[in-house]
């Protein structure tokens, strides 16, 4: 994979992680025929350990775990998908394994950005910038006044 | 020394049919949802799934209901679900210079670039109960205000941007050192920064801020300043193996604490303005503050200070910070002891006779 494939799929991967189940499964609805795939790993709920550093910036340590579900497929044309999705959802990390092995394969992947994950997107972009703008309404505006003659 | 005692289970049984009957409460009176808890009573489930140690909402909801409210009840039943799970992946460090922020204070600079956003703060509440919240009317409450604002990517750190003349500490990263881990190793003395703060992360909150009280009010104290205050969602991103590159699998709500200390310099440093982290999942600010002032006092050793208060004791502080061991540790005083009782109750009975005997044998001598 080129390093455009990579940042690709690490981009749609991650909006796939973010994506809300319904979402998936009216994505995975609406695709013009069921894909047929295989299980190389059956959807697994486990644990992922959340690193963070001493100050923000400093030596590392583990500030706790997060629940995360893991699952890889294998498409009839041979495309392997992986998605790792936070929360305990085996069928959210499932779809999220199909497409990301869907959007792997040409005859797929134009349909599906366009469809599914350029939308999804917009959305959470939109979703972040709600979050931005109701806590700028939140922002001190410090006014200095004016004392005395000098 | 415990016996087996037979002969309970049937109480055993009828007393948690009683709990489940307890913990429903009045039935004309309707269930509560785990959405409910989730969407409505969202600090405690900040507080079980910081001190569980486990970021899951809907597990903490569940948790806060199977306690009828009780946190540290939770914080115990999530801490227990959390053995189970095998772990899949260990993170990258979490980049909170790239959160989306919805809360950022500081206390030391005024004029901080992108201004101190007070974001949904019980700060200049009046602390007067609000009945309008008894009438529980279906009216939602007033949309939020919204302002023209934009949010870069990065929104850096104010230790990090307001340091132009090196007066305060630098943390720098030290990557080379492999990370401890107290779920896997546990805790001996003296103990690295890194087991510290996760021992820190899932300690007591109640058990932190007393310690962090105390170092205010004069045992070790540390003279700090409220650097930086930030909540908001970080993205967690985790390198699988069989992908060999970055991806991230959702975001978590933290809230962050840079706390900065003078300090008049020792052997081992120069006078600077030191500092103490603090880092909780979801919104936990007093958590977080009292992590930082507790997790500075703990650098006392580290920076050459003389260790003369109990904030500064690591052993006591980090032995001590855990509530589900310590409420384990007296809770356990509730289990049968019997026997254990009978044999004191003879060496009590013997040692009053021989007590006795003495006390006569004085009295007649007089």
């Amino acid at each position: 994979m080129t390093t455009d494939d990579v940042a690709a799929r690490q981009r749609w991967m991650g909006i796939l992680a973010r994506t809300p189940l319904p979402r998936l499964e009216e994505a995975f609805a609406a695709l013009p025929e069921p894909p047929a795939y295989e299980a190389l790993r059956r959807p697994e709920i486990g644990s992922a350990l959340v690193r963070a550093r001493a100050g923000g910036s400093g030596q590392r340590f583990n500030m706790g775990e997060m629940t995360v579900t893991r699952c890889s497929v294998r498409t009839a044309e041979g495309a392997v998908g992986h998605a790792y999705v936070a929360g305990r959802s085996r069928r959210k990390a499932e779809l999220a394994a199909v497409f990301d092995a869907l959007l792997q394969t040409p005859r797929h992947r134009r349909r599906l950005l366009n469809d599914l994950i350029e939308p999804q997107a917009e959305v959470l972009a939109a979703a972040r910038a709600a979050t931005v703008a109701e806590a700028a309404a939140t922002r001190v505006e410090f006014f200095t006044m004016v004392r005395g003659e000098d | 020394m415990y016996v087996a005692v037979k002969g309970g289970e049937r109480a055993i049984d009828n007393a948690h049919r009683l709990l489940d009957h307890e913990r429903r409460g009045d039935a004309a009176v309707p269930e509560l949802s785990l959405a409910q808890i989730k969407e409505q009573m969202t600090l405690a489930v900040d507080r079980v799934m910081t001190e569980g140690s486990l970021y899951d909402r809907d597990l903490a909801a569940l948790a806060i209901k199977q306690a009828r409210g009780d946190l540290m009840e939770a914080i115990f039943l999530l801490r227990a679900y959390r053995t189970t799970l095998p772990r899949l992946a260990v993170s990258e460090p979490i980049d909170t210079a790239r959160m989306t922020v919805r809360r950022r204070i500081s206390a030391t600079y005024k004029d901080l670039p992108g201004g101190q956003v007070l974001g949904p703060t019980f700060d200049y509440t009046h602390r007067l109960l609000d009945f309008r919240l008894a009438a529980e009317t279906d009216a939602p409450p007033p949309e939020p205000e919204r302002a023209e604002a934009r949010q870069d990517e990065t929104v850096p750190r104010v230790t990090d941007l307001l340091n132009h003349e090196g007066l305060i500490e630098h943390e720098r990263p030290a990557d080379a050192a492999p990370v401890g881990d107290i779920t896997r190793e546990p805790l001996s003395f003296p103990a690295g920064r890194d087991v510290r703060l996760q021992t820190l992360a899932r300690g007591d909150e109640g058990w932190l801020l007393g310690l962090a009280y105390s170092t205010q009010r004069g045992y070790g104290r540390t003279h700090p300043f409220a650097g930086e205050i930030r909540m908001g969602e970080v993205a967690v991103e985790i390198v699988p193996e069989e992908l060999g590159f970055a991806i991230d699998i959702g975001e978590v709500t933290v809230t962050e604490c840079q706390m900065i200390n003078q300090f008049k310099g020792s052997k081992a440093a120069p006078p600077q303005f030191t500092r103490g982290y603090g880092l909780t999942f979801g919104h936990g600010e007093r958590k977080a503050m009292a992590m930082a002032l507790v997790d500075r006092s703990l650098r006392a050793e580290d920076l050459g200070e003389d260790l003369v208060a109990p904030a500064q004791d690591q052993e006591f502080v980090l032995s001590h910070c855990d509530n589900v061991e310590a409420s384990g540790f007296v809770q356990h005083l509730k289990l049968p002891h019997y026997v254990d009782f009978q044999g004191e109750l003879v060496t009590v009975r013997t040692l009053r006779k021989d007590h006795d005997k003495r006390q006569e044998a004085a009295d007649a001598a007089e």
